[in-house]
């Protein structure tokens, strides 16, 4: 298949990178998983509030049932994967490493509740209004699945004096390695172009824009020819290019409207959603499907079999790695996520949740963050910051504890991307000094407002 | 099995890019230059080259162990680029103690002193030619004239650089056409038909090593056009004002150390600015310093003085000409 031409495709304005791309599992039709024999809910799966435990050890539930509920506006759902009995709840380390409060379910056969469609049929027509959309999102539990996690229904409810025009697919899938969105566009498209449609009725807007980058040409064709014509939903062809994905670069790049420093998406008219978020959302409102499963991808060097997994929320993440044949001899990297941006895990034994796009398996040989050399001022950093920042003179000020001189220059607007430390011909672990000095800054930024 | 799992923070990948990679990737970039030069000034090329790396490596060498007591780093390539780049900075017929004051002068002078890699304001290679140029105005100025494949071991005959006979010849009052009949051809310019330091007579030579570390991105395009940018434009407003006073802007950009300084002098990491904006900026103010010396001040050759003289000016410039930050401006539609 051929690529659609370089000239015309877009792409954000500052910086960028284009590492390896290595998405080894590509083309991998989508396996589910077997049911594992127990599993470990954590309530915490997204960013906000813990939701509080409805069940109590002994209760027998079914698949979807709600396990805890969500304690704020910023906070969600959860439901059980699986059917069975609560044989404890305690606190038990998630891929984050922290011990989180989890549930625990002994399986016990495969039984759903009642009202969920488990049929193949496509449900096309969107019966729900607007604001019955986002409730029910909110009560389904679904959250960013891009790696994020913050819950879906957040991000549709407008504040009253903004607006929205635009709603964004992010379908970018940037990271190296990472195969899940593409392969779930492959097999689902016709179910994310419904999400996509109940998104849009969410927000009342009319026009939507399924952004993916030129490395998955099967599925720029596949959209584009499922949604020829005149159209709601526009396609566009993005260059391969890190952090195409990023909400602020996409923006960039598909409506060229930057977001001002300091402000989200919504100040330029546009909400943003990952594609695997367009098809939970799908599920949600008409499947009333809970979000209790996800596609995973799993890779790494020297992998017998890299492979794309639907996966019941809970299952631990060694399940995975033994179906694609166990972790290959001289690993010594595990990450959640992708290889820019997600988190190193220290264990096997934890579960897969809402944010676990992937788990990497890598023999690293370079990039010990405490082996570095001096700055030679090279401004590689500089010219690939996405951001327009000054990574190297922020590490400095962070070094030095000169917290106060660096709000100025501005480590709030970082994105965390990695692209600066990845680039960085001396190996400065730039990010992680900027991490520091960003929460440090945040602090200070706090204190001042509460005063 | 038994795992032994890292934890680090992401990003979990590298580039592979090293110091080392970036200082190799500069010397291969010098190859040509070097090749040329031998080809013109025989052994003696040979010699400068030799004594001057191995006399800044060594100095690099026995701070690091002896005054400082920190990891070398010898073999980051550094202290090699410093000593080449010295070098291409001297005639070829240079004694061999000269050259080993000016390896002294750069590495511990102007690098050590300062900390080391990426500390020093001023770029190392030409605080020692401007010191040794005042130190040793004779030796320093009087140029073998090249000849191909010159590598007899008799004294070469030396002239002034092309530079050097237009400013000679102008102060006495010479007519351009007239001084036009003893400069080289432009084409022979190119080539490196001239007299000069060992690294700047071959144009065609300077810019591959250019292109190549342009490909490699090593370099950017900003400092480089920009100098020799504002010397054409510069030097082609004066000529087109008094041709009889004002050489051509061909003959300022291939003549002397333009395209040397340009490319590889003011390009040095450590000692330019660090945005684009900083990096035209920069590039500007020596295009515009080398004419004025050239054409006004005493010396037939600014660009040396030029690029140390912006030199100082670059924390300032870093500190105002910041990148653009996305968010910052915004200009929606
Ligand atoms: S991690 Fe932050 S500072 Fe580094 S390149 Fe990305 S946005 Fe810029
Ligand atoms: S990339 Fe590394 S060496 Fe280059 S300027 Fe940035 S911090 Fe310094």
């Amino acid at each position: 298949m051929s690529s659609f031409a370089t000239h015309t495709l877009k792409t954000f304005s500052i910086g960028g990178i284009h590492p390896p791309e290595n998405k080894w599992s590509a083309g991998q039709k989508i396996v589910t998983l077997p049911i594992p024999k127990q599993v470990s809910i954590p309530v915490i799966q997204h960013i906000g509030a813990p939701s509080k435990v409805l069940v109590n050890k002994g209760d027998v539930v079914k698949v979807g049932q709600l396990l805890a509920e969500s304690s704020g506006f910023v906070s969600a759902n959860v439901h059980a994967s699986v059917s069975g009995k609560v044989s404890k709840i305690e606190s038990a380390f998630d891929s984050s490493g922290y011990k989180r409060i989890s549930v625990i379910i002994d399986v016990q056969g495969d039984e759903w509740l009642e009202n969920i469609d488990l049929t193949d049929n496509l449900i096309s027509n969107i019966t729900l209004e607007s604001a019955e959309i986002v409730k029910k999102i909110n009560e389904m539990g679904i959250v960013g699945l891009g790696g994020a996690t913050f819950p879906t229904h957040v991000k549709l409810s407008i504040p009253e004096n903004k607006k929205a025009e635009y709603l964004i697919i992010n379908a970018v899938e940037c990271e190296p390695y990472l195969t899940s969105d593409h392969q779930l566009m492959m097999e689902k498209s016709d179910q994310i172009i419904v999400g996509t449609r109940i998104l849009m009725k969410a927000l009342k807007v009319n026009k939507a824009i399924i952004g993916i980058e030129n490395n998955k040409p099967d599925a720029i064709e596949l959209f584009s020819q499922k949604l020829s014509g005149p159209s709601d939903i526009e396609v566009v062809a993005l260059k391969v290019q890190y952090p195409q994905g990023g909400e602020k670069q996409l923006i960039k790049s598909v409506l060229n409207r930057e977001v001002p420093s300091g402000k989200l998406p919504i100040d330029v008219g546009c909400v943003v959603q990952n594609v695997g978020t367009a098809f939970a959302v799908y599920e949600a409102i008409q499947k009333n499907k809970p979000l209790i499963e996800r596609v995973v991808c799993v890779s790494g060097h020297d992998l017998k079999n890299p492979s794309n997994f639907m996966v019941r929320m809970g299952t631990p993440v060694e399940t995975l790695i033994e179906a694609t044949g166990g972790v290959p001899e001289g690993t010594n990297l595990i990450i959640n996520g992708g290889p820019m941006m997600g988190k190193s895990i220290s264990r096997l034994d934890v579960p897969v949740t809402k944010g676990t796009s992937g788990i990497l398996m890598f023999k690293q040989t370079v990039s010990n963050h405490n082996q570095y050399q001096a700055c030679i001022r090279c401004a590689k950093c500089v010219s690939v910051c996405p951001m327009g920042l000054e990574p190297y003179y922020l590490m400095s000020l962070a070094q030095k504890n000169r917290f106060d001189e660096m709000e100025a220059a501005y480590p709030t607007d970082c994105i965390e991307c990695g692209s600066c430390s990845y680039t960085c011909p001396s190996h400065r672990p730039l990010l992680d000094f900027i991490r520091l000095g960003k929460s440090e800054v945040n602090q200070i930024i706090r204190q001042r407002n509460q005063r | 099995m038994n795992l032994n799992l890292k934890m680090s923070l992401s990003p979990h990948i590298h580039s592979g890019n090293s110091v080392k990679k970036e200082m190799y990737g500069v010397i291969w970039a010098l190859v040509p230059v070097w090749l040329v030069s031998i080809y013109f000034f025989g052994v003696d090329a040979l010699r400068v080259t030799l004594i001057s790396v191995l006399a800044c490596l060594a100095f690099e060498w026995l701070i690091q162990k002896f005054l400082n007591k920190t990891e070398s780093t010898l073999w980051d390539g550094s202290a090699g680029v410093t000593g080449i780049l010295l070098a291409f900075n001297l005639p070829s017929n240079l004694p061999t103690w000269m050259i080993i004051v000016g390896a002294f002068v750069a590495i511990a002078i102007a690098k050590m002193s300062f900390g080391g890699l990426g500390q020093n304001p001023f770029n190392p290679a030409l605080v020692a030619r401007v010191f040794m140029l005042i130190s040793f105005p004779v030796q320093m100025t009087s140029w073998p004239v090249p000849d191909a494949l010159n590598f007899s071991m008799v004294d070469a005959q030396t002239g002034a650089t092309a530079l050097g006979i237009m400013k000679e010849g102008l102060k006495n009052g010479e007519p351009m056409s007239e001084l036009m009949n003893h400069i080289p051809e432009t084409f022979d310019m190119l080539l490196g038909r001239m007299g000069g330091s060992m690294g700047e007579v071959s144009a065609l030579a300077l810019i591959l090593g250019g292109l190549f570390m342009w490909w490699r991105k090593i370099i950017t395009w900003h400092i480089p056009v920009s100098i020799i940018a504002t010397i054409a434009l510069f030097t082609g407003i004066l000529h087109a004002l008094n041709p009889g006073q004002y050489a051509t802007p061909s003959f300022h950009i291939l003549a002397g150390g333009a395209l040397l300084g340009a490319i590889f002098m003011a390009t040095d990491m450590v000692t330019s600015p660090m945005s684009k904006k900083g990096m035209l900026v920069f590039g500007i103010g020596i295009g515009l310093i080398t004419v004025i010396i050239r054409v006004f001040g005493a010396y037939p050759e600014g660009i040396s003085f030029a690029i140390l003289i912006m030199n100082a000016f670059v924390p300032l410039i870093n500190k105002y000409l910041k990148p653009n930050r996305f968010g910052k401006e915004v200009k929606n539609g």
